[in-house]
């Protein structure tokens, strides 16, 4: 099994290397590159993403055939990819981050601040809030409804179709924190960062 | 519900862990690594490495300790001292740190907090704030606590917030290593003049303390070195007591 994560120059992924060998030991084969053909020919992919809608959405473009690679390796082939923060925001048609921005659009929907209710909440929404597990997923076998998860974030993903919602989590509102459709997943928090129940996240993904 | 956070810090210097009282009089108490690892199992929502002496001296030692956490802790890893430039920035990040808290670099040079806020993203992005009281008002100091600056702290604050900061870490220079309890009034000022979170820091000395930072001073996250260090309290006793009190927290 070959599981890759995909370096794009999105910002620091140095945890998401670092958790994925944690949970991956010897068993599976963690990679990380940009190349096409090593991203073709993976099981799994893994999509982080840090800093802006925008700049994760350029970065992606900077690489040449990229955006291509992961629509066949998504959509047309319907392989399993994790999406994890801005990595899952790009999921969308359209982003709202520095610019109107669009992205690959794979689940119908936008990515718009959060409402911090003139100021009430404070943004970046930071720390470690609970998941409500609305819909069975892959990606939460043994994962307790209510478990606390790491944040970071000050925008917020709105798909059109709530029943690609499989968590979500309370803030200033409700705010869509996890996605499944089909073959693709995504978390707005942090597995990485999330201790053992979210290398526990990653494992699922690795192993299902 | 958005949880509270309780961050035990780690002074670092040559690798190692110290403690200073007021910034100076250094003792020293352990490897950084392990006592990483103890605070993640403990139940620390981050962990922090201030490298406290880097300003002045060869730092390279906080790359190799900042590696080797972030292979054994998964929560996140804040690292801070010495911190110049956003290719500085870089290589922390790279070393596996997730913020990193920029002090003297910003105030001398607010580009770096722009520059690098626009590069990694302001998630990264800690300001830290060392401010004393002066009169009626407070000011930064730079170079861990040694340089006054004159600079208002609280238009510094906003200053920050605006370049790209992520969160404000905010240490009184008057209550560091004295024990009696955060600056509340510093807490509370800076707190209700941006939007951004901010961790109190300086003067924990009990657990009440703790729970003074966050209903008082209205911080969102609370920062502690010695009593965390010197094994007065653990992580969990703390987290248990701030529940009690009816602090949001992970347990």
């Amino acid at each position: 099994m070959n599981v890759t994560i995909v370096d794009y120059n999105s910002g620091n992924i140095s945890s998401v290397i670092n958790s994925f060998k944690e949970v991956a030991k010897d068993k599976v084969n963690i990679k990380v590159t940009s190349d096409l053909n090593e991203i073709k020919s993976s099981d799994k992919i893994v999509l982080p993403g840090q800093g802006s809608f925008k700049s994760c959405v350029d970065a992606l473009n900077n690489i040449n055939g990229l955006v291509d690679v992961l629509n066949e390796f998504a959509v047309n082939n319907k392989k399993p990819l994790l999406g994890i923060c801005v990595g899952l925001q790009m999921f969308a048609d359209i982003g709202y981050e520095e610019t109107e921005t669009k992205g690959l659009g794979w689940i119908a929907g936008k990515v718009s601040k959060i409402d911090n209710q003139n100021g009430k909440y404070k943004l970046p929404h930071i720390g470690w809030n609970q998941i409500k597990i609305v819909k069975d997923s892959k990606i939460f076998k043994d994962i307790e409804n209510n478990s606390h998860m790491y944040f970071v974030h000050s925008y917020e993903f709105i798909p059109n179709d709530n029943s690609v919602i499989v968590a979500s989590t309370d803030y200033s509102s409700n705010i869509v924190c996890a996605v499944e459709k089909e073959n693709i997943f995504g978390t707005q928090f942090h597995p990485e960062k999330s201790d053992k129940i979210g290398l526990k996240i990653i494992d699922n993904f690795i192993n299902f | 519900m958005l949880k509270n956070r309780i961050i035990p810090c780690l002074d670092v210097k040559n690798g190692r862990v110290v403690k200073g009282i007021n910034f100076v009089d250094l003792k020293d108490a352990g490897d950084p690594v392990e006592q990483a690892k103890i605070y993640s199992d403990g139940g620390a929502d981050e962990i922090c490495f201030l490298d406290i002496t880097a300003s002045n001296e060869n730092r390279d030692t906080i790359y190799d300790v900042v590696e080797k956490t972030s292979k054994k802790c998964f929560v996140p890893l804040t690292v801070g001292g010495g911190v110049r430039s956003v290719e500085d920035i870089n290589k922390l990040l790279n070393c596996g740190a997730d913020k990193v808290s920029i002090n003297t670099a910003a105030v001398q040079n607010s580009k770096v907090v722009v520059e690098s806020s626009k590069k990694f993203g302001s998630q990264c992005i800690v300001v830290a704030i060392d401010a004393k009281k002066n009169g009626e008002k407070w000011e930064i100091f730079t170079h861990g606590g040694r340089n006054n600056t004159g600079i208002d702290a609280l238009e510094f604050a906003k200053k920050m917030e605006e370049n790209g900061a992520g969160e404000l870490l905010v240490t009184s220079m008057d209550r560091d290593g004295t024990q009696v309890g955060y600056d509340i009034d510093l807490m509370l000022k800076i707190s209700s003049e941006v939007n951004i979170p901010v961790i109190a820091s300086g003067g924990v000395g009990n657990l009440d303390h703790l729970v003074d930072g966050i209903k008082l001073g209205n911080a969102s996250a609370v920062l502690a070195a010695s009593i965390f260090h010197y094994g007065k309290y653990s992580v969990k006793q703390a987290k248990e007591y701030l529940n009690s009190k009816g602090i949001p927290v992970r347990i």
